[in-house]
C-alpha cells in the first residue's frame, strides 16, 4: 500500500487531504497529514482585523474539522525531511516514511531580516498584520491613535497575497474618514517596486486610486535599517521616509525545516516545477501553496488550483505515468478598496490583470478591475467560500483551474503605456 | 514594438526592457546601459553574468537577495553599480524585464 504524507494543514495542505481521500480508496493508499497546532487561521481575515471588522472568533477554527475521515492527522513538529531515505523526522526522534511526500508548510514572516525593525519600537509603534499577534495589537493600537503619519512598507518581494498592503491602505484611508480623523492622518506606501501597480493595464485604469486617496506612494526603496528612536525608514540609497506608526510587510521564508532539510533556496522556498508542482530536487516529492519557489502569487486562490493540478499528477507518479504541465500560474484575487467597495483581478503567468465580467462572459456579475459593491460582498463570501468549498477541495462555480481570456477585454492602452 | 541597438533589432516594452531574454548580446547590454547613464566595468559585468546565468536556470531574472547572495555582490555595492534602483537597473541591463507585482 503507498504511504501519502502531508506537511501542514494550512490551506494548501487541507486541501491535498480532502482531493487525494476522495481519489484513493484507504485500500491503496494510506494518508497523513500533520501540523504543528490545530488552530487554522483563515489569513485574509487579517487585513481586516486591525479595523474592528472581524473578531478573533471568526478567523479560527480547529484544523481537524477539516480533515476527512480516513486521513490521519498528527500534531507534530517536523525536525526534518531526510529525502533519501523518503522519510520525515519528528522532533524527539519519531520516523514517518513516504511513498510520496507533499510540502505545504507555507512561508512565514522574519522581521529579523530588516536591521531595526525587532527593537524597540516593534509592538509600540510598529506592528505587522501578517500574524494573529501582530494584526490583533495594531487593532489594539489603532483603536485609540490620536493620528499621524502611518506608513505602509514592504521589505521584499516574494510576499503572500501581494496586494494586501494596498489593500490595508485603502482599509486605513476609509477608517480613518469614517472616524473623521483623516484630516490627522498622512498615509505613506513605501515599496521596492517601480509603484503601487506595476503592470500597465493595471497602472492606466487604477493609478488614479491612489491620488484620488492622497496616499504618497514612494516608489524603488530598498530599505537598508529602520531607525526605531528616530522613527524612520532608510534606503541604501540614503532616503529616509519618516512614520508615527509603522506597518511593515517584512521578508517571507519558507518554514525552517525546509533550510534544515536542505531544500530551499537563498529564502527558503523549494525549487518547484511551475507546470507539474514537482519538487525539482526529488521526484516523489511535490510542493503546493507558498512552500513553493514558483513565479505565482502565494494566495489561497493559487492553492486552489493548484492542487487541481496536483492532484491529477499525484495520481499520475503513484500509478508510473507522465505527470501533466499545466499549471499556468492562475490566481484570482478580491481587492477591498475602502468604503464597501472592492476590486477582482483575475490573471496567470501569462496575462496580466484585465477589465471584463467574471466569471460568466459578457453577464458577470462581477466587474473585473473596477470597483464596486459586488466585489467587497465577494471579498466578505470568500470567508464562507473558504471554510465550505475551498478547504474541502470542491470546485468553484463557473471557476476554470486555468486562466479563461472568455470575458475580458485587451483595452487599446494610451502610446506611453503599452 | 521593435528597436535598432548596436546594429541587432530587439523587441522593447514602453519602458525599454526587452521583452524576449533571448535577443540580449554583450552589445546590446552596452547600449541599455547608456540609456540608463551607466558605462559598464568590470564590477558591472560580474554582475550581468550572474544574472544572464541565474535567470537560463529559472526562467527570471534574480531579485536584488539572490544576487546579493548567491551572486556574491554587497547590495551597497549594487546601488553604487546602477544607482536609483538596481533591481531595475540591472534587469534592463541584462536583457528581463523590471520586477513586477501582481497587479
Ligand atoms: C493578511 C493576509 C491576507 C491574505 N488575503 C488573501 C486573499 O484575499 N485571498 C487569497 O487567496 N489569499 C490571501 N492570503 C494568502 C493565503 O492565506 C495563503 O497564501 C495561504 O494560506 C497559503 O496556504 P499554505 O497552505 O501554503 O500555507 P498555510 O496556510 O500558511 O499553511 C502552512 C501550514 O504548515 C504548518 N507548518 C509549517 N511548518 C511546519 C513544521 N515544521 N511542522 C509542522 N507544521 C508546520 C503551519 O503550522 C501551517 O498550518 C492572505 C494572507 C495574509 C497574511
Amino acid at each position: 500500500m503507498n504511504k501519502v504524507l502531508i506537511l501542514g494543514a494550512g490551506t494548501a495542505g487541507t486541501m491535498m487531504a480532502n482531493h487525494l481521500r476522495r481519489e484513493l480508496s484507504p485500500e491503496e493508499c494510506e494518508i497523513t497529514i500533520l501540523d504543528r497546532d490545530n488552530q487554522h487561521l483563515y489569513q485574509p481575515g487579517l487585513l481586516f482585523l486591525p479595523f474592528g471588522k472581524y473578531r478573533k472568533e471568526d478567523i479560527v477554527k480547529k484544523r481537524d474539522k477539516f480533515i476527512p475521515n480516513g486521513v490521519e492527522f498528527r500534531l507534530a513538529e517536523v525536525d526534518r525531511i531526510d529525502a533519501g531515505n523518503n522519510a520525515v523526522i519528528l522532533d524527539g526522534g519519531e520516523t514517518l516514511r513516504y511513498d510520496l511526500l507533499v510540502i505545504a508548510t507555507g512561508s512565514r514572516i522574519v522581521p529579523s531580516e530588516c536591521e531595526g525593525l525587532e527593537g524597540e519600537g516593534w509592538h509600540r509603534n510598529i506592528f505587522d498584520f501578517y500574524t494573529l499577534e501582530g494584526s490583533a495589537a495594531l487593532g489594539q493600537f489603532l483603536s485609540t491613535w490620536k493620528g499621524g503619519r502611518l506608513v505602509v512598507h514592504i521589505k521584499e518581494m516574494p510576499i503572500k497575497c501581494p496586494v494586501a498592503p494596498l489593500e490595508f491602505a485603502f482599509l486605513a484611508d476609509s477608517f480613518f474618514k469614517e472616524r473623521g480623523m483623516r484630516n490627522r492622518v498622512d498615509i505613506t506606501y513605501v515599496t521596492p517596486l517601480s509603484g503601487a501597480f506595476t503592470k500597465p493595464v493595471a497602472s492606466e485604469m487604477l493609478g488614479h486610486m491612489l491620488s484620488d486617496r492622497q496616499i504618497t506612494v514612494v516608489p524603488d526603496f530598498d530599505v537598508e535599517r529602520v531607525d526605531a528612536a528616530e522613527q524612520k525608514v532608510i534606503s541604501y540609497d540614503g532616503r529616509e521616509v519618516p512614520y508615527d506608526l509603522l506597518v511593515p510587510i517584512p521578508t517571507h521564508m519558507g518554514d525552517l525545516i525546509i533550510a534544515r532539510s536542505g531544500l530551499g533556496d537563498e529564502l527558503d522556498f523549494v525549487p518547484t516545477d511551475p507546470e507539474t508542482l514537482q519538487s525539482k530536487a526529488h521526484p516523489n516529492i511535490f510542493v503546493i501553496g507558498d512552500a513553493t519557489n514558483i513565479q505565482a502569487s502565494k494566495a489561497g486562490s493559487v492553492a486552489h488550483f493548484e492542487s487541481e493540478v496536483l492532484t491529477r499528477n499525484v495520481l499520475h507518479q503513484l500509478n508510473g505515468e507522465a505527470l501533466e504541465p499545466i499549471f499556468d500560474g492562475h490566481s484570482n484575487c478580491f481587492i477591498e478598496s475602502g468604503g464597501g467597495k472592492g476590486m477582482l483581478i483575475d490573471f496567470n503567468s501569462e496575462t496580466e490583470p484585465l477589465p471584463g465580467q467574471f466569471p460568466i462572459p459578457g453577464v458577470g456579475p462581477l466587474p473585473l478591475l473596477r470597483e464596486s459593491r459586488l466585489n467587497h460582498w465577494g471579498k466578505l463570501a470568500f470567508r464562507w467560500v473558504y471554510w465550505h468549498l475551498l478547504l474541502k477541495g470542491r470546485p468553484l462555480p463557473f471557476i476554470t483551474t486555468t486562466l479563461s481570456l472568455k470575458g475580458k477585454i485587451i483595452p487599446d492602452l494610451k502610446e506611453n503605456q503599452t | 514594438m521593435n528597436k535598432e541597438l548596436s546594429g541587432t533589432t530587439v523587441d522593447v516594452d514602453a519602458e525599454g526592457y526587452l521583452t524576449d531574454p533571448g535577443q540580449w548580446t554583450k552589445e546590446v547590454a552596452v547600449e541599455l546601459a547608456k540609456e540608463e547613464g551607466i558605462e559598464l566595468n568590470d564590477r558591472h559585468w560580474k554582475v550581468i553574468d550572474f544574472i544572464r546565468k541565474d535567470g537560463a536556470e529559472n526562467g527570471t531574472a534574480p531579485n536584488v537577495r539572490r544576487i546579493t547572495k548567491i551572486g556574491g555582490v554587497p547590495t551597497k555595492e549594487l546601488y553604487e553599480l546602477f544607482p536609483g534602483g538596481p533591481a531595475k537597473k540591472a534587469a534592463k541591463v541584462s536583457g528581463y524585464g523590471k520586477p513586477h507585482g501582481c497587479l
